[in-house]
């Protein structure tokens, strides 16, 4: 649905110059929640917006619903009519809402409709419409300086949705948020995403955000997508910095003579006594570190840290053993062989 | 000394009133345009908005009386006369059309760029920012800057007397400083003050509601053009 390829993006100003994207591609599924995670200065927002040209790509290409957006924006500064068209068929979200204050809230979300031209009877039939999808129905007269920061969001969402868009961009959309209104605004957005088959772009600097509604994700460091995948891909991926950080365990060896493993079980493995299997079959002393079991993007998984007496080496057959059952071992401290069994 | 007051009232009025008309009409686009011509605006063009900020600094900084004689060919070819209220209006409008342009070209500025962005997003193209973004959200300052206009014009227009235009600044002088008529001249002064003071208030009452239906946070408006009226009046 959105699919960049090679995107970079050069900000020049007084003769420095900054590379905020380095030659991105990226890949964006029809009807997915995809989360774009990274520091502050990865280049995240630069991203988002490539995608609708409000910032123009020094290079790559940017298609979106199979449009070469990218074609599109001609040669000067300004937005011409094709683009402009294109652009009201994409969403966007803003951490700051940006709605306008001299409108009532009903009037904002008419806003994009009056741009597309649409007669006022119809404006204000599809606005109350979307009102009442986001739960604000009985604010339609109020003015958003008397909203809360999560209905003013919701107002943003809606208004995003007034052009019918496949796609959704959402730039750190909950991020002057509380945690509570935060959840209740993601769970708006997955709820839109299964509802109306829309595409939700977003950008985010918190994982929780991406654990909670995304399917797929992508890690951003310094203009770089340095992973990527669906989540259950990532999981399934060793040394994952995206999988620990969605997932984290704690704990630490408790001494040198020990192998750590991060054993993770997904769907049917979870159910099955797989460690006090283990434990009788090699009559070994097993100690649990750490473990946790969550939801990541709707599915159930769990992952426990557990230590063997004696080095890696020694453990060979009963980490052979964990594999057969279908579980994912990530072995600590042992990275070059971790990626070298993972691609096993 | 009734029907002179009524009609220097009224002569204040008629020139004032159509002198601000003309400087909104035209200083509205003008301070819109300096705005968005400048780097990083939407019509981003250097060139442009040095030539327009020049013009406007020059016009700006020109005393009025200065500018009531050097515009006198343009006045006469425009009105048929050079003396007379019709005549005081050229200039005390193009004088107030750069005074006002830079008012709202502040006024403009102030608008958060989101906005601008959020409106390019749905497909917006710069007359839709500069119509449904720019001037309604910049409102109560644009009205505060009208208001800052006007009280200044009727300053203004007590050197349009110079013109045989008439008005009451041209009654304080000529009866009052001229004559010796101080009873004249107080009454004068009473009326503009009286004047003046209701504009004011009916200007930051029409700018204050709209403010608080918008129910932004930060410095009412008025504080700051108040300011940057008083820096402006300097050069004037
Ligand atoms: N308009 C601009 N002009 C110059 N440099 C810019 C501009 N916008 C962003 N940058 C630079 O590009 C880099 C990436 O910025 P970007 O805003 O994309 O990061 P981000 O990942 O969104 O960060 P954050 O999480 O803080 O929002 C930064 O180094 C930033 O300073
Ligand atoms: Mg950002």
């Amino acid at each position: 649905m959105i699919t960049t390829t090679g995107l970079t993006k050069v900000y020049r100003t007084r003769g420095r110059e900054v590379t905020a994207l380095d030659g991105v591609d990226l890949h964006v599924r029809e009807g997915e929640v995809y989360g774009v995670i990274g520091q502050s200065g990865a280049g995240k927002s630069s991203l988002i917006r490539c995608v609708n040209l409000l910032e123009r790509p020094t290079a790559g290409t940017v298609t979106v619903a199979g449009q070469d957006l990218t074609a599109l924006a001609g040669r000067g500064p300004r937005a011409g009519r094709e683009l402009r068209q294109a652009r009201s068929r994409i969403g966007m979200v803003f951490q700051h809402f940006n709605l306008l204050s001299s409108r009532t809230v009903q009037d904002n979300v008419e806003l994009p409709l009056e741009i597309l031209g649409n007669s006022g009877r119809e404006r204000s039939r599809k606005a109350l419409e979307l009102l009442d999808l986001v739960g604000l129905a009985d604010k339609a007269k109020a003015y958003p300086a008397q909203l809360s920061g999560g209905q003013k969001q919701r107002v943003g969402i809606a208004r995003a949705l007034a052009g019918d868009p496949k796609v959704l961009l959402s730039d750190e959309a909950t991020s002057a948020l509380d945690p509570e209104t935060t959840r209740s605004i993601l769970q708006l957005l997955r709820d839109l995403n299964r509802q109306l088959g829309l595409t939700v772009l977003l950008i985010t600097h918190e994982m929780d955000v991406v654990k909670t509604i995304c399917d797929s994700a992508a890690l951003m460091e310094k203009g770089r997508i340095v992973e990527s995948g669906t989540v259950s891909e990532l999981l399934g991926t060793p040394g994952s910095e995206l999988a620990a950080a969605l997932f984290p365990v704690g704990g630490e060896a408790s001494g040198d003579d020990r192998t750590v493993l991060d054993v993770t079980f997904h769907g049917e493995a979870a159910t099955q006594p797989v460690i006090s299997q283990l434990s009788r079959t090699y009559n070994i002393d097993i100690s649990i570190l750490g473990a946790a079991i969550d939801t990541v993007g709707g599915l159930q998984i769990g992952r426990m840290r557990i230590e063997l007496p004696g080095r890696y080496e020694d453990n060979v057959v009963p980490i052979g053993f964990l594999r057969e059952q279908g579980l994912q071992i990530d072995v600590l401290g042992r990275e070059a062989l971790l990626v070298k069994d993972g691609a096993q | 000394m009734q029907p002179l007051l009524s009609q220097a009232c009224w002569d204040t009025l008629y020139m004032v009133g159509w002198s601000t008309l003309i400087a909104v009409v035209g200083g509205l686009p003008l301070g819109i345009l300096l705005v968005l011509t400048d780097r990083g605006g939407l019509l981003q063009n250097v060139l442009a908005n040095k030539v327009i900020g020049q013009i406007v600094n020059i016009a700006r900084s020109m005393p009025f009386i200065i500018l009531m004689v050097a515009l006198m060919t343009f006045t006469r070819w425009i009105t048929g006369t050079t003396i007379g209220r019709e005549a005081a209006i050229v200039p005390l409008a193009i004088g107030a059309i750069p005074f006002f342009a830079r008012l709202v070209e502040t006024a403009v500025r102030e608008v958060d760029g989101g906005l601008v962005e959020a409106v390019q997003a749905m497909g917006g193209n710069t007359w839709t920012v500069v119509r449904k973004v720019l001037v309604p959200e910049s409102l109560p300052s644009l009205i505060a800057s009208t208001t800052t206009t006007i009280v200044a014009l009727i300053g203004y227009s007590a050197m349009a007397g110079t013109v045989g235009a008439g008005g009451l600044g041209d009654i304080a002088i000529r009866y009052g400083y001229q004559r010796f008529e101080t009873e004249l001249m107080w009454i004068t002064v009473a009326i503009l003050a009286v004047v003046i003071s209701l504009i004011q208030f009916a200007g930051d009452y029409a700018a204050r509601s709209l403010h608080r239906r918008g129910g932004r946070s930060g410095p009412a408006p008025k504080l700051r053009l108040l300011k940057a009226s008083t820096a402006t009046s300097k050069t004037v």
